[in-house]
């Protein structure tokens, strides 16, 4: 990891607008090198006071994993919601769920809800930052503490060890 | 082989749109209209991908990623104005 | 060999994306309340143009270099719709949109309150104008 200076307040993000630019520009001329390093410089400094203090990520190779797990539980989750919508007796049991975090930091929280939105059968809902509940929305759920203690095991569990640890 | 699934692939998004089209005009609240519109906006960036696709040529990319960008920013921007009678605070 | 086998991989993605699109917006159109007619969009949509996108991303990848391009969209398309199926779902609450009758749980959100203040006893006084 490179570390933050005065100069570069987000590596990572310099890092990824850079490779952005030349993927959008679709060439690796040094023209387009110098314009996409100008930029990577001036919009993170530009939108400094926008951004909170940025998570660290401890365990690069288990956020890989993770993403790869999230990747087959999106097609997972399309195949069910598919047989759910064309099911032509349309028994479904939708509930509310309240979802205690324990995660502490905001961008955590954000990918486990965005992750929640994206896999089998529930949408993220509402974040209450006061009482620290997510509130989920569930297609088909039969057991609600099974629901929840699944997306604890599977989701929430990870993401700690890779931010928290 | 690959005409007729570019066919198939045309004539689905098609139906698609039409049914949100559907659900926007008859929507009984206003999230339902703002989530039709959404997800027609989604829509018509795979048919300009695959119209692009049908003419063989990759000019169609910029306009996907401009659809893609402002359909995203004016679904954030409404459903704020609806949270809070405000968008920018 | 190659060649044909990759077209059927793009032939293969572009049905499946159309497939997965058009089974999202049916789910749009008859599903019961709007908790449940978000699932539709937001998931098997997203999957739909994303599959779309791949498929045409190889398409081009085989006939003249490798393309990058889409596959920034497909990227900008996965982070976003979690985001406004979040925003959306806030909204409908904050609208207090009735769910269906077999939903379970009863979000604090959903409940109706009580106006604060009647017009007898509003700060300014009997006028309802400020």
């Amino acid at each position: 990891m490179i570390p933050p200076t005065r100069w570069l307040p987000m590596p990572i993000l310099s890092v990824l607008l850079l490779v952005v630019w030349l993927l959008l520009q679709h060439s690796v001329a040094l023209g387009q090198w110098l314009l996409g390093g100008v930029l990577a410089i001036a919009i993170p400094l530009v939108c400094r006071p926008f951004w909170e203090r940025q998570p660290t990520i401890k365990r690069p190779w288990r956020l890989f994993l993770y993403v790869l797990r999230v990747l087959g539980d999106i097609v997972t989750a399309n195949l069910q919601v598919s047989k759910l919508i064309l099911d032509p007796r349309g028994r479904m049991r939708p509930a509310f769920v309240e979802y205690p975090l324990t995660l502490k930091e905001n961008f955590p929280i954000t990918i486990l809800a965005s992750t929640i939105t994206m896999t089998p059968g529930t949408v993220s809902a509402h974040l209450r930052l006061d009482g620290r509940t997510l509130l989920i929305h569930a297609l088909d759920v039969s057991d609600i503490n099974e629901l929840i203690d699944e997306i604890h095991q599977r989701y929430e569990r990870p993401l700690m060890e890779i931010f928290e640890s | 082989m690959i005409d007729i699934a570019l066919w198939i692939a045309l004539a689905l998004f098609t139906a698609a749109i039409v049914l949100n089209f559907y659900r926007a005009v008859i929507g009984p609240s206003l999230p339902d209209r703002i989530l039709a519109v959404d997800t027609m906006y989604m829509n018509s960036i795979a048919l300009i991908v695959l119209f692009g696709f049908w003419l063989d040529t990759k000019n169609y990319f910029e306009a996907a990623l401009l659809i893609a960008m402002l359909g995203f920013i004016s679904t954030i921007a409404i459903c704020k104005y609806l949270l809070r009678g405000d968008i920018i605070e | 060999m190659l060649e044909s086998l990759l077209e059927g991989v793009i032939a293969f993605m572009l049905i499946a994306g159309g497939a997965f699109a058009f089974i999202g917006s049916l789910g749009l159109t008859h599903l019961k309340d709007f908790y449940m007619r978000l699932h539709g969009p937001s998931k098997t949509t997203t999957l739909g143009v994303g599959c779309t996108l791949i498929g045409s991303m190889i398409y081009f990848s085989l006939h003249d270099g490798p393309v990058v391009q889409e596959f920034l969209i497909t990227i900008f398309v996965f982070i976003t719709a979690p985001v406004s199926a979040h925003m959306l779902a806030k909204s409908a609450l904050h609208h207090k949109l009735k769910p269906d009758a077999s939903t379970r749980g009863n979000p604090e959100e959903l409940e109706s309150e009580k106006p604060k203040h009647t017009v007898e006893e509003s700060p300014q006084g009997n006028s309802p104008l400020p």
